[in-house]
């Protein structure tokens, strides 16, 4: 019976702990509030008032658990919990009992047996209980009360059965039993009693239940009073029935009654209430609980993030009642993973950029290498090619028969349209890796016009009118990249003559005013910083139409008219020829120059070609600084006027102007106005009139922005122009394209100049004198350096002068010609690049002044001025380290033709000497 | 006979394969030999003595250079390893010319201890190079007394 009573205690002991015991957060007395810091008053209060935040309408809670599921269940809950526990108490107890009264019987039923077997003297058959059979707990019990309280015990007698010694004894002992028997009755129906006590102390539910709900309670508010948490009930219409609400702005501003039975609409404004009440409404129609974060941006407590969870309440006959919702609010935790959300994304970003910059980077590497190999490529074609024209060109001027002759127009014309293609290629590849440079220079863009249309018409072999109109508005003087614009416009006049077999070709200039697309653009203001220009100077936009009354070109063929080796029809590309470069250099020099080249085009009638420009005009003031550049021209120009003249035109002369197939003679065309009275004599394609022989060269040099060699030719060189006269020329056997592009590009890439000067001047006597031992100078101030030339050279069969610095390599070419230079870059005294600057300049203004500013002894060069060698350009190669300093661009740029670079190998030297030395 | 020029021949080429493996030499030195001729069979002896001359000296006087903490005129100092390493370039000193790139590199930040520290390296490998070589050319010249051939030596 004790454990019984135990067992039944521990269930009881077992449901209470479904809340702390003794957690009344309102009692200031009980144990967890004792286990706070002693003293701390605030705690108690703070209890307090967490008890009075709560809003909850009393009267309709107990409504609420009344009616809904969950109330109910609860409440059920409890009630079948205590009801199980008394059921349990009873059925023990019933079995007490049970297990007594067998007993009784059993005491009573051996009575029975002993007066029985007294009586008949039989075996007494074993009285068996009838009583709950069938129940196996109950006889289990019975095996175990009987084991336990009654026990087997034998009764042992001494005497003789059946003798009345024997009976009597008998008899006593078993009123022994009785009696013992008797007294565990007593003693049970005590305990019995005891224990119907202890239940009467348990048998108030009503109470239990309240102190396990109080503890419930005082739970909740526990755990409660500081979460940032809203719980509430609404009803069908949302209407709050209930709220617990911790935030304290809301309760200021808002009394209960403000809030209860009103919908959140009613009771707020702003973001996210809507949302709020849409989601409620969308669980309540649905059924089924759901989680939602929404963004509140209201007055009463400004924005704030709340997670809520709203599920359907259901009434006992599963109708929908309204809805439980609890929010909790994740401002910070919303603001924080939305700022990791942020961070990630632009990590991702980033990455993607990077990956992305890394991949630009990559092609743009492999763009400019490939680039700069073909630079390079087209730069080595070039040396030898020209080398093949320049021989070819000499060889034509001795004795040939007809056919000879025919084969080597042939070979040099294809020798010509081959490095005509390199140059294009070269330039292409400059104006795309932005290596091309553009250089401001005044200019007159009439005298330009004129020039250019001289040129074409001087190698023209159609019977073609070329005209000029350039409007009065125009101004005399602008300042641009005269180079470019030449080339330009060369381009075009050759392409356009290229396609026009009858009618006229022209050129037109007018001032227009700046064009909508450059107003937007920074280009243009970059483009004119790139040409030097200042802001103080007005700038003035100039259209420049190239028509043609030709072929025209079809419009479908007009988008890749720009496109690099494209020509309108591959049908064209073999009619007329061409590389299909010009046109894509055209309008990279353009729009590198912040103007846009564009066509239009009617098939057999005739394209044009329009480029607009911005040029700066010189200021009027800056005239007095003209004075000096064209004083000679003002002096010694036949015609003043012309400058300001705004019509040519060139027409082609009647009768025959072919001789036998060979080149045009110059003087077959006369300008309109009679510029060249006198028979012209060609020079590397400009209309040369040797009576204006002064003031024609100076306007070519202005022209050319300062390109000076060409005059030089003539002037200190007569003997040369005399040369082409010879041989008639060699312009006029080719395009005019080709001649003037490969001229401009020599004159802007000193770098690469290796078509004209130097195989151009060469004359017979100095091709002979090539084929003697050459005189190379070596400029090195290492010994060892010297010693392994030295070593190198001799094996090569050449021998040569040491200079041991840059200052000495300048005596030594002042004093003497050489054919080559090898030059160390990184020198005592004066290094290689300042020197090779020096030679240049002395090669280009015959005297030494620039070497004579820079330090270098004037009285070693002042005697020899004038060098015969000093017109031709000295090849020089450079000797690098290959380091950063010492960068073939570097190299380039300062005047140097090629370089070796360091350690020098005989293959390395072999090759060189062999491209440079004939 | 024949058996000690061929004995002789084997070492000599193990021995200058062995400097192009351990970095002393590089095909610049293959180039040096390569100009050696019947006219000039001292050649790179020559050449290599010159720039051992070389080293001494511009050692000496960057050492001078260096030799006070205070006032070190880097100038001169960059301009002899410029000459050192152009001359070592020359000549194939593989491991000199290395050192001057670092030295060099030195010279330019004006940093006088890795100067020092470059030029110290300068003097052990031009040193060690030295005596290799008079081993090699040693050499060469028991095998020409032996009445053998210098031998071709392939690199690579």
């Amino acid at each position: 019976m004790e454990t019984d009573q135990q067992m039944e205690e521990m269930d009881v002991e077992v449901l209470s702990s479904m809340w702390p015991e003794d957690v009344g957060g309102t009692e200031p007395d009980n144990q967890f509030n004792v286990e706070k810091p002693a003293g701390d008053s605030d705690t108690l209060k703070e209890v307090d008032i967490a008890e009075k935040r709560t809003m909850a309408d009393l009267k309709r809670l107990p409504d609420l658990l009344n009616t809904t599921d969950q109330g109910s269940s609860q409440l059920t809950n409890l009630v079948k919990q205590w009801e199980y526990m008394q059921d349990h108490a009873v059925r023990l107890l019933r079995e007490e009992l049970k297990i007594l009264t067998k007993q009784r019987e059993e005491a009573e039923a051996k009575e029975l047996k002993i007066i029985e077997e007294h009586n008949f003297e039989t075996e007494e058959p074993e009285n068996v209980p009838v009583l709950d059979e069938s129940s196996d707990l109950f006889r289990r019990f019975k095996e175990k009360k009987r084991d336990k309280l009654v026990g087997r015990k034998r009764i042992e007698i001494d005497e003789e059965f059946d003798t009345v010694a024997y009976w009597k004894q008998k008899a006593l002992s078993l009123e022994k039993m009785l009696e013992a028997s008797t007294e565990r009755e007593r003693r049970l129906i005590e305990k019995l009693n005891e224990s119907l006590k202890t239940m009467e102390s348990h048998s108030a539910p009503v109470e239990e239940l309240t102190q396990n709900l109080k503890r419930a309670e005082g739970f909740l508010h526990f755990i409660l009073q500081n979460a940032p948490i809203v719980m509430g009930h609404q009803d069908k219409d949302l209407r709050y029935l209930f709220i617990y609400n911790k935030f304290p702005t809301l309760r200021e501003h808002v009394r209960d009654k403000d809030i209860l039975g009103k919908t959140d609409v009613e009771i707020f404004h702003g973001g996210g209430v809507k949302e709020s009440e849409d989601f409620k409404r969308e669980v309540l129609e649905k059924g089924k609980a759901s989680k939602r974060e929404i963004t509140f941006e209201t007055d009463l407590f400004g924005s704030k993030t709340f997670l809520i969870y709203v599920e359907p309440v259901y009434n006992k006959a599963r109708e929908k009642i309204g809805i439980n919702y609890m929010g909790m609010e994740v401002t910070d935790q919303v603001r924080k993973r939305e700022k990791m959300a942020k961070l990630r994304e632009d990590n991702a970003v980033r990455k993607a950029m990077e990956s992305e910059l890394t991949k630009t980077i990559h092609i743009t590497e492999e763009t400019m290498r490939a680039k700069q190999m073909l630079a390079t490529m087209s730069h080595e074609i070039r040396s030898p090619l020209s080398g093949v024209v320049g021989m070819a060109e000499i060889l034509s001027t001795t004795k040939l028969d007809k056919e000879q002759r025919q084969l080597l127009n042939v070979m040099i014309s294809s020798g010509d349209l081959v490095l005509q293609l390199i140059n294009d290629i070269l330039d292409l590849s400059k104006v795309e890796s932005g290596v091309m440079k553009l250089e401001a220079t005044k200019f007159r863009p009439r005298e330009v016009v004129k020039h250019v249309l001289q040129t074409a018409a001087a190698s023209l072999k159609k019977e073609l009118t070329l005209e000029g109109n350039i409007a009065d508005e125009v101004p005399i003087l602008v300042i641009g990249d005269v180079l470019r614009i030449r080339q330009i416009l060369t381009n075009l006049i050759s392409n356009a003559i290229k396609f026009t077999h009858q009618g006229k070709v022209g050129i037109k200039l007018k001032v227009i005013p700046e064009p909508s697309f450059a107003s937007g653009l920074e280009l243009n203001t970059d483009a004119e910083e790139q040409n030097g220009l200042t802001e103080t100077e007005t700038s003035v936009w100039i259209r420049c139409d190239v028509y043609d009354t030709g072929i025209g070109i079809p419009e479908n063929a007009l988008p890749c008219l720009f496109k690099k080796y494209m020509q309108a029809s591959a049908d064209h590309a073999r009619k007329y020829g061409g590389t299909g470069l010009g046109l894509a250099i055209c309008k990279q020099l353009v729009e590198l120059m912040g103007g846009q080249l564009t066509v239009t085009s009617q098939v057999n009638l005739g394209s044009t070609f329009t480029f607009i420009l911005p040029y700066k005009v010189a200021a009027s003031n800056d005239h007095s600084d003209d004075q000096d550049e064209f004083s000679d021209m003002v002096d010694h120009q036949p015609e003043p006027d012309d400058s300001t003249e705004g019509y040519f035109q060139f027409k082609p002369l009647l009768g025959s102007i072919y001789s036998n197939g060979g080149p045009v003679i110059g003087n077959n065309f006369l300008p309109h106005k009679a510029m060249l009275p006198s028979p012209v004599k060609l020079m590397n394609g400009f209309v040369a009139d040797p009576s204006d022989n002064t003031g024609q060269s100076e306007a070519v040099q202005v022209e050319n922005g300062g390109y000076k060699d060409e005059p030089r030719l003539e002037t200190h060189r007569p003997e040369t122009a005399h040369q082409y006269e010879n041989g008639n020329g060699r312009c006029p056997s080719k395009e005019s394209e080709s001649c003037s592009s490969s001229q401009a590009s020599s004159e802007m890439e000193s770098e690469f100049t290796v078509s004209s000067p130097r195989e151009d001047v060469q004359t017979e006597a100095e091709v002979k004198e090539t084929s003697k031992q050459p005189k190379i100078l070596l400029v090195e101030d290492n010994k060892i350096n010297i010693m392994v030339a030295k070593s190198m050279m001799k094996q090569l069969g050449y021998t040569f002068d040491i200079a041991n610095n840059g200052v000495e390599a300048i005596t030594a070419i002042n004093s003497s010609s050489y054919d080559l230079v090898l030059m160390d870059v990184c020198m005592p005294v004066l290094d290689g690049l300042k020197a090779t600057r020096l030679i240049r300049s002395y090669e280009e203004s015959g005297n030494w002044d620039a070497a004579v500013e820079a330090g270098v002894d004037i009285k070693v060069l002042e005697n020899k001025q004038m060098s015969v060698r000093s017109t031709n350009r000295l090849p020089i190669i450079a000797m690098t380290a290959n380091t950063l300093s010492e960068s073939s661009e570097e190299c380039y740029a300062n005047g140097m033709d090629s370089f070796i670079s360091k350690p020098v190998t005989l293959q390395k030297l072999k090759e060189c000497l062999k491209q440079y030395l004939h | 006979m024949n058996t000690v020029v061929a004995q002789l021949q084997r070492q000599f080429q193990d021995y200058l394969v062995s400097l192009y493996q351990q970095g002393f030499l590089d095909n610049q030195f293959t180039e040096l030999r390569k100009l050696q001729d019947e006219g000039t069979p001292d050649f790179v002896a020559e050449v290599v003595s010159l720039f051992f001359d070389d080293c001494s000296k511009l050692i000496n006087s960057m050492s001078r250079s260096l030799e006070r903490p205070e006032n070190v005129d880097f100038k001169q100092v960059d301009s002899g390893v410029h000459q050192l390493k152009g001359s070592s370039s020359s000549v194939g000193a593989r491991r000199v010319k290395n050192v001057c790139i670092s030295f060099k590199e030195c010279c330019d930040v004006q940093n006088r201890e890795g100067c020092l520290r470059c030029l110290q390296q300068v003097d052990y490998e031009y040193k060690m190079l030295k005596t290799k070589l008079q081993d090699l050319f040693n050499l060469e010249q028991q095998i020409v007394q032996a009445g053998g051939a210098i031998p071709q030596v392939n690199i690579n």
